[in-house]
């Protein structure tokens, strides 16, 4: 297994406060990664010291199997697209592709073109007067054409309405199928994007609350509802998320492996099963105040 | 254009689901070629890893073959075997809740046989 980026006890504090607690993950190769996490949960942190921008407190980053500090071999290969704080001001729209196409070796000039086409990006204005969106599809560009072995998207798509992300996913996703390369997606729209993912990190409060394969991760996480004592029967010996009850009724979610022995058991039951929407597993695993009982050590 | 999903269920079983649909219903026959991981992805808007993995779960279980190269195709046999997996899930899955739930409105056996008879004859009640 080649692993694009090795994470080893990581830690990263400002001041009094530990924005990453002992972060300990590997990133393979050519697959899309989403970073979950909530407003503060760190995710930017993180994607600053893999494309060393910031140093750790403790613990030692590998991109490319080296050390990402000062080595040009390995940032040429990456790609960290941010919200903001990307380009110069006074630079025309033009300029500022141009000044990337000289950074990333793999860049692609025609597809550059074609996405400043498509988004309808005037070429000639200036950085500083482009309005929010405008921005974003400018870092979609560079970070899409760059073709960077490592591409990371920190968020910039939140400029952009929903037509505009939609037109980003869907380029995404045909241009990662036909030039496949390691990307992550750091968000918080989760329902937008849960489908695109292979892998899954979710961060909560610093540390890593789930990672792991996306579907792999689907097939733990289901409602179960039902009678009462029949739904609590069930739930014994499950990680349980979350239970709600009214009168005889009682809904609980639960994350956990399930034999197909238990699932053929709901089916020929009154229980009802059903899967969680990421979006919603995510709420349940970070929202903190809803979850019960359950602790989840992944 | 991108097909729906059920929010409800795993994903790569509803792309496993709807090629076992295309094969029942006959649009998609026996040593005919399945779309592609990459076309699955496009069409429902989802990762190719996922796609593959409805697809190879049809492999495991016959009703697809693999043609090294160029692509995945329809067994010989795929549709019996389809509908024969799908009788004994229509048991558990249509039967039971029939039963359960005429148990709970108060029909019996024979007012059900009646109600289908009926249904079919093109009667409402």
């Amino acid at each position: 297994m080649t692993y694009i980026i090795e994470c080893e006890d990581i830690s990263k504090s400002f001041g009094k406060t530990n924005a990453l607690v002992d972060i300990n993950i590997k990133i393979q190769e050519n697959k899309i990664y989403g970073l979950l996490g909530r407003n503060g949960a760190g995710k930017s942190t993180l994607l600053n010291i893999i494309d060393a921008q910031m140093f750790p407190t403790t613990g030692e980053v590998r991109v490319f199997g080296e050390t990402p500090f000062e080595n040009k071999k390995v940032l040429e290969n990456i790609c960290l697209v941010k919200e903001s704080g990307m380009f110069l001001k006074d630079l025309k729209v033009k300029d500022a592709i141009y000044l990337a196409s000289l950074f990333y070796p793999n860049w692609d000039t025609g597809f550059a073109e074609r996405l400043l086409d498509e988004f309808e990006l005037d070429k000639n204005k200036l950085y500083k007067n482009l309005s929010l969106g405008m921005k974003s599809q400018l870092s979609i560009i560079v970070g899409l054409s760059g073709r960077s072995p490592l591409t990371i998207f920190d968020e910039p798509y939140i400029g952009l309405d929903a037509p505009g992300r939609q037109f980003f996913y869907d380029i995404l996703m045909e241009d990662y199928m036909n030039n496949p390369r390691t990307i992550i997606l750091s968000t918080h729209l989760i329902d937008e994007i849960s489908n695109m993912l292979e892998e899954i990190i979710i961060l909560h409060k610093g540390k890593v609350k789930i990672e792991g394969n996306a579907d792999e991760i689907r097939n733990k996480a289901f409602y179960i509802s039902g009678d009462k004592m029949q739904v609590e029967n069930f739930i014994k010996f499950k990680k349980v998320l979350h239970e709600e009850c009214m009168g005889e009724n009682m809904l609980a979610v639960i994350y956990d492996s399930l034999y197909e022995k238990e699932k053929a058991e709901i089916y020929s039951s009154d229980l009802n099963i059903s899967s969680i929407p990421m979006q919603q597993l995510f709420i349940y695993l970070t929202g903190g105040k809803m979850v019960k009982r359950g602790v989840i050590n992944e | 254009m991108k097909m729906l999903l059920d929010d409800s269920k795993l994903i790569y079983i509803q792309i496993a689901d709807a090629i076992l649909d295309d094969i029942l219903k006959g649009s998609l026959k026996e040593d005919e070629q399945v779309y592609s991981t990459n076309q699955f992805a496009k069409l429902y808007g989802i990762n190719p890893a996922t796609a593959a993995k409805g697809i190879n779960l049809l492999v495991e279980e016959g009703i697809l073959y693999k043609k090294r190269g160029i692509g995945m195709f329809v067994a010989a046999g795929a549709k019996s075997m389809i509908i024969n997996k799908r009788r004994k899930q229509f048991v558990e899955e249509y039967i039971f809740k029939l039963m359960n739930e005429a148990k709970k409105l108060n029909i019996t056996k024979e007012e059900l046989i009646n109600l289908i008879n009926k249904y079919e004859r093109g009667e409402k009640r």
